[in-house]
């Protein structure tokens, strides 16, 4: 088992505990820093696949701005204190039923697809992820969803501004 | 390393997403658990990507196949920040109004 295959599974294990230990954090705050940790692992996959760009941009987006947003808004509202309301337990039952069988049906159907069975992920090698690729391929091909992004992120700050101010 | 390992552990991030939806109460950890099913598709995305450019990389070491899913992922984080903004509005909105965050309060609109 080489470097590659271990720092795989590492990771791996890792995202599945963390985004379990998401589930079942009582405190947001906590929730939020398992979340953090789930977005590192997934920059370390992508590292491990060769997507520079990729990772370090899930790292400054989701775990740095995004992830800042939502602690800013639980301390906001000062939600540490008072403790969440579960839900009954045939609802959380349910909820648990319903993913897992979900996750089992989907699992089954990988393992019986034969297009993908001798497929495989090409680790560590491949210029596709490195910035100069994707920026040529941004600023050819894809130009127009580019811009037509920049004023998605337009109306969606005054959206935002919109709804969270007071009347 | 397979394909199958790649999807199974996207599947597992996904299926936990949605357990987190179905189950809590609180809306912002419902919201997190939406950001978590969103990056497992951006793994898997990624994943495939590679899986593609790796089986033009055997024949022509300069291909850039595979480069355009990089790019949808790029979208993806960006519609991601967009909506969570949107999103955390509409939260600190409802905190406002109902001084709550439970989303099981959300029922006027059910008579």
């Amino acid at each position: 088992m080489g470097v590659t295959q271990i720092l795989f599974w590492f990771l791996s294990a890792l995202a599945v505990i963390s985004a379990l230990m998401v589930l079942f954090s009582k405190s947001p705050v906590h929730s939020v820093l398992w979340l953090i940790v789930v977005f590192f692992a997934i920059s370390g996959h992508y590292i491990l696949l060769n997507a520079q760009f990729l990772a370090i941009v899930n790292i400054i987006v989701y775990a740095g701005a995004i992830m800042v947003l939502f602690l800013f808004v639980i301390m906001l509202m000062n939600l540490g204190k008072e403790g969440e309301k579960q839900n009954n337990f045939w609802v959380r039952f349910a909820g648990v039923v319903a993913g897992g069988s979900l996750l089992i049906e989907l699992v089954s159907l990988v393992k019986q697809a034969d297009e993908i069975h001798s497929k495989a992920v090409l680790m560590k090698e491949g210029n596709i992820g490195l910035i100069e690729v994707l920026g040529k391929v941004l600023f050819k091909n894809y130009v127009v969803p580019f811009e037509i992004s920049s004023v998605l992120f337009l109306s969606a700050m005054v959206g935002a501004i919109v709804i969270g101010k007071k009347e | 390393m397979p394909i199958q390992y790649y999807i199974i552990l996207s599947l597992t991030l996904f299926c936990i997403g949605i357990v987190g939806v179905l189950t809590r109460r609180n809306a912002i950890i419902v919201f997190m658990c939406i950001e978590l099913m969103l990056n497992a598709v951006n793994l898997l995305l990624v994943a495939f990507s590679k899986m593609h450019h790796g089986a033009a990389y055997l024949t022509d070491k300069t291909t850039t196949v595979g480069a355009d899913a990089q790019l949808f992922v790029f979208f993806i984080m960006v519609v991601a920040a967009a909506e969570v903004s949107v999103g955390l509005a509409i939260i600190v909105m409802l905190h406002r109004n109902t001084h709550s965050v439970d989303v099981n309060f959300l029922n006027r609109l059910k008579n």
